[in-house]
């Protein structure tokens, strides 16, 4: 129990040693940690954010999906009505094809039949004449008959 | 014990700081300043405070200078943890605002632990090495060179803080109450009657005194003994090995506590005085 000079040595030191402590040491520290847990906060207050965004995602990402299958089901409804009326037009369209080549087919064969009806009917005739010729060749003349096997070719 | 006659020698020698002072035949060391009053200094105990002082100061400044507010380094981590544990001692128990309480309180505490925990390292061997430095370096007897490392044991120390905690709660309380509000916390407390004003002003002098005088003789007492106990376990021969295992793991314990309860108290009676009735 000896107070001596080394009270005011050490008071001066506990003196200086607050006074640097108080300047130079306590300050960054603080801030540093002060920092650090503001960070930390702001990290999970944009974390709790971002979960919500997410839950927001996903709400609107069902909407979305659902919009989607509704389109695409219309979509599908309207090809198929519309593959369906292709379907029947084409129908339609190779009856009247059918329709049409079978007409003209039936025309030509028509001309064909007049046509052939035509030479059938001027052989005939050439034949008529030449039987007619045979057969008169010895009592008419044919240049004096021929208005009579004219008469005759029209009748055919 | 090896240099020393009888037990009382061995335990004396280790109980005395290592002097100096500054006599008509200029600055003379230890037995040489034993009249010489006031003007002695305990040169290991300013030695060893200032040298524990100055090293905790470096390693927290270089840390707070380097601090990242990132993923933090080991040792910025770990005096992270002192100051945070410091910061919310004070944020529990004073309530004001003031720069200084924080920094004083982690300085109190780091250093005064520090302080506290030399008082681990084995007794002989500080004494030792100054006495073969004393004996072999400047010629002289080893008895006389003296080295007790634990500056917590020198009353000095203890008062020369409890004094800088007292002279702050003077300051803030004339700074938060104003001369009157003091003077008025002094003389009508606790009877608030004109006749009672010596009676209170006895009473509320003796507590003001009281602070800073429990503060500083708390720690000296409890590191003064144990160190006590230290020395005298090592005058016993072999058996000290177990007992000095025992008494510095219980020390373990109290040293870390000693230099809490004189951080909390610090920061209560700082707190006291800022309080306005």
């Amino acid at each position: 129990m000896n107070f001596n000079a080394t009270l005011i040595g050490q008071l001066i030191a506990f003196t200086v040693f607050v006074a640097f402590c108080m300047k130079y040491v306590w300050p960054p520290i603080i801030a540093a940690i002060e920092e650090r847990q503001k960070k930390i906060a702001d990290g999970l207050a944009a974390s709790e954010r971002a979960e919500k965004d997410l839950e927001l995602a996903q709400s609107s990402v069902t909407d979305k999906l659902r919009e989607a299958k509704d389109e695409a089901s219309k979509i599908i409804d309207q090809a198929k009505r519309r593959a369906s009326q292709i379907i029947d037009d084409e129908t339609q369209r190779g009856h009247t094809e059918r329709e049409n080549i079978i007409a003209q087919g039936y025309a030509e064969i028509e001309a064909e039949k007049n046509r052939v009806k035509e030479d059938l009917r001027k052989q005939v005739a050439v034949l008529a004449i030449s039987g007619a010729q045979k057969i008169l060749a010895r009592e008419i003349d044919a240049q004096a008959h021929s208005d009579i096997v004219e008469k005759l070719v029209a009748e055919l | 014990m090896a240099y020393y006659e009888t037990t009382q020698d061995y335990i004396n020698h280790h109980l005395t700081n290592a002097r100096m002072c500054s006599t008509d035949e200029g600055i003379v060391f230890n037995k040489a300043c034993e009249d010489v009053g006031f003007w002695v200094w305990h040169i290991d105990t300013i030695g060893w405070s200032a040298f524990i002082g100055i090293s905790f100061l470096f390693l927290f400044w270089r840390v707070g200078k380097k601090a990242t507010t990132g993923v933090p380094t080991k040792t910025q981590a770990f005096v992270e943890m002192v100051v945070e544990f410091v910061d919310d001692s004070v944020k529990s128990s004073f309530h004001g605002s003031s720069k200084l309480i924080a920094p004083l309180a982690l300085t109190i505490f780091v250093w005064v632990l520090l302080m506290n925990l030399t008082d681990l390292l084995p007794v002989d061997l500080f004494p030792w090495i100054a006495g073969m430095i004393g004996q072999y370096g400047f010629g002289m007897d080893p008895k006389d060179v003296y080295m007790k490392i634990v500056p917590t044991t020198d009353i000095n120390t203890t008062f020369a803080l409890s004094i800088g905690v007292f002279i702050l709660i003077i300051f803030y309380s004339l700074k938060i109450k104003g001369i009157k509000g003091f003077t008025k916390e002094l003389t009508m407390q606790p009877l608030n009657h004109w006749a009672f004003i010596p009676f209170n002003f006895v009473i509320e002098t003796v507590t003001l005194l009281a602070r800073p005088l429990s503060l500083s003789l708390r720690l000296f007492g409890n590191l003064y003994a144990s160190e006590l106990i230290f020395i005298l376990i090592a005058t016993i021969g072999y058996l000290q090995l177990p007992l000095h295992f025992a008494w510095s793991v219980f020390h373990i314990l109290v040293l870390p506590l000693q230099a809490f309860i004189f951080m909390m108290l610090t920061i209560v009676y700082l707190s006291l005085a800022c309080e306005e009735h």
